[in-house]
């Protein structure tokens, strides 16, 4: 059982997906869906564990020897990537009962449980395989769920939004597959540690550069990285608040790690970083990403669409992390990848809360929400403040390597423009304090939101506070991956 | 002769070209899908020509032949197309979708229905 822990933590999911027809009802298909969620993060937890005390899991894929067989490897950036996308997708789920009740057909919701294990099935396919053409596999079993997951608001403009992201979704994963294939036609191989072998031996070939500046677009535009973002605002606004949460809390950290994967391990950092101009490159596009997306939010009536703005601001600082390549800048990165797994996920599902009580989460709905609903408008708050980056909360622990990192490497003015983009942050997130609190209700009857997603949002927000506390955990494993990706792929 | 050897390479690039010329240019979404589909159609004739290996036979093994052809890039392109398919079947779901809630499916009336901002 626990050898086989690398293929059960995707095939779970998987298998589950289309069980979920069977059993129809839609609350006992939630409490399914939530079990196998809960049972993947026991099995990435075991995982983790493992790898931290024994080093890197290989799992031939019915015994075939890698590199001819499928090969999945679990190291310790992975395990990381895959505890954070079960662990959120499971808070996800105990909330989504209550919301998606709400907010989808009920002739659809069992569709809605089968796409989001579908979908979670993809995600942790992605993180878990050592294969390249395996990760366009899985990222097209994630990507067609999240269209249809993105289909099912109830907005029309959702159905324009799915078809959108379909497109440029699409157009990012065949870059991805036409740069897999010139990997195979140099190399001959598809196992990304094989890879990471015989690439250097080819030195600044074209091909081999092409097949870089591919898979390098490819995967920017699944992240959203600006100016690729354009998808991304138009999807979380219009998507179901649940699926807006799992996607902001997984999707993209996802499309991160595999930027990390590929840029570190498969292409090593002495041609992505050192031969191309990509430092410059990441550092830049992640800071005008950071300004331009913050100055967006500010202006957005729609409160999901800002903070969807406020996601891609956030995707600019990980990819700063990167960009400076360093141990602490990876490590920075590798924190904010989960910190900002918790902000997001927290957000989104206090804006389900808004939403399963009004309808709509626009600016005009948050006037006086602090006594309406002093929960969610409390979560919100410290969300916000987390996001900012404001000491003990976790938004400040991953800012704070961040900026460690850019002054280590001489980068001052990154680090300043760090510290500026924060205040950007503070001030989107006043206004929605000032509405909350300072302006008379525009509706006094409307109750605190249903405890089902209280808990949920509350859980993830805790964690905000207690992981900017003690940060023990993150702290040390992702200095131990960073360290671990650095120090060679293997 | 370079350019003549290669001639299926350069059939990509021009379908590779047309189809994502298709993609942005045409304000039709079903005209915008066929140009995703001729785009992954230039892909899976890029992976069959990489799989070609000159004077081999078809992958099936059999008497007097030593050389085959590399049938790997043929298994991947198998799963390559059936997520094409399934990308395309997506999207035609979509657009019946989008024409019955908007009664359109050309981006400009559906843009000006939502008084689309951009960014």
């Amino acid at each position: 059982m626990l050898t086989h822990l690398p293929i059960l933590q995707v095939i779970l999911p998987l298998v589950a997906a289309p069980s979920c027809l069977i059993i129809r009802r839609a609350s006992l298909v939630w409490l399914f869906t939530l079990a196998v969620s809960v049972a993947a993060l026991a099995v990435s937890v075991l995982m983790l564990q493992q790898v931290y005390t024994a080093g890197p899991i290989s799992y031939t894929l019915g015994g075939w020897q890698a590199p001819w067989g499928i090969e999945y490897r679990i190291d310790l950036l992975n395990a990381w990537v895959l505890l954070i996308v079960s662990g959120l997708s499971s808070v996800v789920l105990a909330a989504a009962h209550t919301s998606v009740a709400r907010e989808v057909d009920s002739n659809r919701q069992t569709l809605f449980y089968t796409l989001y294990l579908l979908c979670l099935a993809g995600l942790l396919g992605i993180v878990a395989t050592g294969d390249v053409f395996n990760v366009f596999v899985f990222l097209e079993i994630s990507s067609l769920s999240t269209y249809a997951l993105i289909a099912l608001g109830r907005d029309r403009r959702a159905l324009w939004a799915a078809f959108q992201y379909l497109i440029m979704g699409t157009i990012g994963a065949t870059f991805i597959l036409i740069g897999i294939g010139f990997l195979y036609m140099m190399t001959g191989t598809l196992n990304m540690a094989d890879l990471a072998v015989r690439l250097p031996a080819l030195g600044n070939s074209a091909t081999v550069l092409a097949a870089f500046a591919f898979i390098f677009v490819g995967i920017c535009l699944k992240l959203a990285l600006f100016p690729l973002h354009q998808w991304l605002p138009n999807a979380y606004s219009y998507a179901p608040s649940i699926v807006t949460a799992f996607l902001a809390a997984t999707a993209t950290k996802v499309a991160l790690y595999l930027l990390l994967r590929f840029t570190v391990t498969v292409f090593g950092v002495e041609l992505s970083l050192a031969s191309l101009p990509l430092e410059s490159l990441l550092i830049g596009l992640g800071l005008v990403g950071v300004f331009a997306a913050s100055a967006v939010a500010i202006y957005q009536v729609d409160i999901k669409r800002m903070f969807a703005y406020s996601s891609v601001a956030q995707i600019g600082y990980m990819v700063v992390g990167i960009g400076i390549g360093t141990a602490t800048a990876l490590q920075a990165t590798l924190l904010h990848l989960f910190n900002h797994a918790l902000m997001k996920g927290g957000l989104f599902l206090a804006l389900a809360g808004l939403v399963y009580r009004v309808g709509a989460c626009r600016i005009e709905h948050f006037r006086g929400l602090g006594g309406a609903m002093p929960w969610t408008m409390a979560a919100i708050v410290v969300g916000g403040i987390s996001l900012i980056g404001v000491p003990l909360t976790v938004g400040f622990v991953s800012k704070w390597y961040l900026i460690a990192a850019a002054v280590d490497s001489g980068l001052w003015w990154v680090a300043v423009l760090v510290v500026l983009g924060s205040l950007l942050a503070v001030a989107y997130i006043w206004r929605l304090v000032e509405a909350a609190y300072f302006q008379p209700p525009a509706d006094a009857t409307r109750g605190e939101a249903p405890i089902g997603l209280l808990a949920p949002t509350w859980l993830l927000i805790g964690a905000n506070l207690y992981f900017g506390i003690d940060t023990r955990l993150p702290v040390e494993v992702t200095a131990a991956a960073a360290q671990f990706l650095l120090g060679g792929a293997q | 002769m370079l350019l003549a050897s290669l001639y299926n390479y350069w059939i990509v690039i021009a379908l590779m070209m047309i189809g994502l010329y298709m993609v942005i240019v045409q304000g039709n979404l079903i005209k915008k899908i066929i140009g995703l589909n001729i785009f992954q159609t230039s892909v899976f004739i890029f992976y069959i020509s990489v799989g070609k290996v000159d004077g081999g036979s078809a992958p099936i093994l059999s008497a007097g032949e030593s050389l085959y052809s590399n049938p790997l890039p043929h298994v991947l392109i198998l799963t390559a197309i059936v997520v094409g398919i399934a990308t395309t079947s997506l999207a035609l779901a979509l657009v019946i979708r989008i024409e019955r809630a908007y009664g359109s499916v050309e981006e400009r009336d559906i843009q000006a229905a939502e008084g689309e901002q951009s960014c």
